[in-house]
């Protein structure tokens, strides 16, 4: 499109030339703040995953030892694991209840106002207050989460204290905050054609039917989108993780987005972190990709087809 | 990113939008089939235990506000305290300066958002109704931004506000948003001004107004939904935003409300009803904005699908 709207420059009468120059006067701010805020930095910081640097001094040209020392660091390989393991279980564990109780709420019952109102607000709440309340649910002693197992005759736990312990917890933490994904879908729901269930019906298909040849084909572009918004933000997970468990107990709960601020801001190692910042970046491109690539086999979009 | 991908992702997101604004409408029968009894009770009890799972924990928070100071762990949890200490709130807002740093928050919520919704909504007007050489590849440029996470140009940016001198003050996280927002603002407003019939712009140009004009007088006050339901994202991103002020204020005086609740867990974490009470006097105003505001506020969460970071 870009190099087609260029070849017709030629033929623009004065008018247009004229409109085309508001159309660069109005995009300008945004598009400066991109070279300066976005663009700059980028190109700035892959320079900085060859150099050491604390700061104090100008940035020391190192070549590839970040590199090697990325491949042989302990602390990067558990955080990748860290995160892996939690975003490959709070993503779709969250996709899963949102999507759940979405049909379950697009039923027409009654008090369904209420119940949706209540299952979206702990998505709403600010990070920071979810991490503070978790913390204390969590607590090894007589918190709310001891206090609940203790009801089935399990004793207590230490949550964020125990090693095998800690991961779940964050991880039912997103779990609990699925009210986002949940109204995404309710929208996703409310856009399929009453008709086509009627229609369905007539044909004497049953729930279950409908719902595998009705509602799932026609929310696979929301399913999708969910995902690639989800992922994108687990991988990144970070305010929980920096204000509940700082990455412990020993690093069984560091995630990347802990440790690149952790080498940049705590330790100085801005050449560093910022390879770390890549590695994560890669990963996101990386997993994108080969979501668009899968979403084509199993993502339906209407008017796609002849 | 391809085109095509972009695509589908303009798809997804503009697909849960159109018809968002219904959620918080009575809604139109669904089935008129007759659910059976037994039925119906198996779906309420469901989502009576999700409600239950959701709302527990919101309401152990307040109580545990309101708890006096070494009860917080009583067991049997007591779930209405006796005494209710309403005055944990003023204890709250007394050990950590909370004024101030309500008062740096507001700051920066206020000018992110005059800031955030003038250049989001010229540069979507500008995509949206203008046709210039470049403007598809510039668009897809921007909506490549989505994907970008914010943790790769954190550290360069620090590097870069430094050099400015900015460090320890709002300006790192107020001026950026002059710069355009952010890139899902400008793509949900160029899809609201899309969407509006182009007759009023066009009298207003026989009338002689120029292009600004017409965007400020015209345009602007029929956008008024899609401003707010930007203006909703915008003010709670800046509300709960942690990492950003985390990296770039340093000394107390100018730390924000979501930044503070660290001297919470550092200094007074044996006292978590004052921790709570921070923590509900935090959470409030959002879901006060949220009552207040459903309909925006919802059609933002359906198409942005961004629940803070």
């Amino acid at each position: 499109m870009a190099a087609l709207s260029i070849g017709q420059r030629r033929h623009m009468s004065p008018l247009q030339r004229r409109n085309a120059m508001y159309g660069y006067i109005a995009i300008l701010p945004w598009f400066l703040g991109f070279l300066i805020f976005t663009a700059g930095p980028m190109i700035y910081s892959g320079y900085l995953t060859f150099t050491d640097w604390e700061l104090l001094t100008p940035p020391e040209w190192i070549g590839l030892e970040n590199y090697r020392d990325l491949l042989d660091d302990p602390a990067v390989r558990t955080a990748l694991q860290n995160t892996f393991i939690y975003t490959i279980f709070s993503v779709p564990l969250q996709l899963l209840v949102a999507f759940g109780v979405a049909l379950l709420l697009n039923l027409n019952i009654r008090g369904k106002n209420i119940y949706r109102a209540l299952a979206f607000l702990p998505s709403q709440m600010p990070a920071v207050a979810t991490a503070m309340l978790w913390f204390f649910i969590f607590s090894p002693t007589q918190g709310l989460a001891n206090a609940a197992i203790g009801v089935f005759g399990i004793p207590p736990q230490t949550w964020l204290w125990d090693i095998g312990l800690v991961k779940p917890a964050l991880i039912a933490i997103a779990i609990w905050a699925f009210g986002g994904a949940m109204i995404i879908f309710l929208a996703g729901l409310q856009d399929i054609p009453q008709s086509l269930y009627e229609a369905a019906e007539i044909d004497g298909a049953g729930t279950m039917s409908k719902m595998w040849n009705i509602t799932i084909p026609l929310l696979t572009p929301t399913i999708f989108f969910n995902l690639v918004i989800g992922l994108i933000a687990a991988i990144q997970v970070f305010t929980p993780v920096y204000l509940m468990t700082g990455g412990g107990p020993g690093n069984s709960s560091t995630m990347m987005g802990l440790l690149i601020y952790q080498e940049g801001f705590e330790e100085y190692n801005m050449g560093y972190a910022s390879l770390l910042a890549w590695v994560l970046f890669m990963i996101v491109i990386v997993l994108t990709i080969i979501q668009f690539t899968i979403a084509r086999k199993w993502v339906y979009y209407e008017g796609d087809r002849p | 990113m391809t085109a095509e991908a972009t695509r589908s992702i303009d798809k997804s997101i503009a697909a849960p939008g159109r018809e968002s604004d219904q959620l918080i409408e009575e809604d139109v029968p669904r089935s008129k089939r007759a659910t059976g009894m037994a039925q119906t009770a198996v779906v309420q009890g469901i989502l009576l235990i999700v409600a239950a799972i959701s709302l527990l924990p919101l309401v152990y928070m307040i109580s545990t506000s309101l708890k006096e100071r070494g009860t917080e762990f009583a067991y049997p949890i007591e779930w209405i305290p006796t005494p209710i200490m309403w005055s944990n709130y003023q204890t709250a807002f007394e050990v950590v300066p909370t004024w101030t740093f309500f008062s740096n928050t507001l700051v920066i919520t206020v000018t992110t958002l005059i800031g955030g919704l003038l250049s989001a909504s010229l540069a979507a007007y500008g995509f949206a109704r203008v046709k210039f050489p470049g403007r598809d590849f510039l668009f897809i440029l921007m909506l490549s931004g989505l994907m970008l996470p914010y943790m790769v140009t954190m550290i360069p940016q620090f590097v870069l506000f430094r050099e400015l001198g900015w460090i320890n003050t709002p300006l790192p996280l107020i001026v950026p948003s002059f710069f355009g927002g952010a890139p899902f603002y400008i793509f949900l407003l160029r899809q609201f001004f899309r969407g509006i019939p182009t007759d009023l712009e066009d009298a207003a140009t026989l009338d002689g107004a120029g292009f600004f004009r017409i965007w400020w007088t015209v345009a602007m006050p029929l956008a008024k939904p899609a401003l707010a339901t930007v203006a909703i994202l915008s003010i709670l991103f800046h509300w709960n935003d942690f990492l950003g002020p985390l990296i770039y204020l340093q000394t107390q005086e100018n730390w924000t409300l979501a930044l503070g609740i660290r001297l919470f867990r550092d200094q007074y974490q044996v006292n978590f009803n004052y921790t709570m009470a921070y923590a509900v006097a935090m959470t409030l105003p959002v879901f006060i904005v949220f009552f207040t505001f459903q309909k925006y506020f919802v059609r933002g969460i359906a198409i942005s699908g961004m629940g803070g970071r």
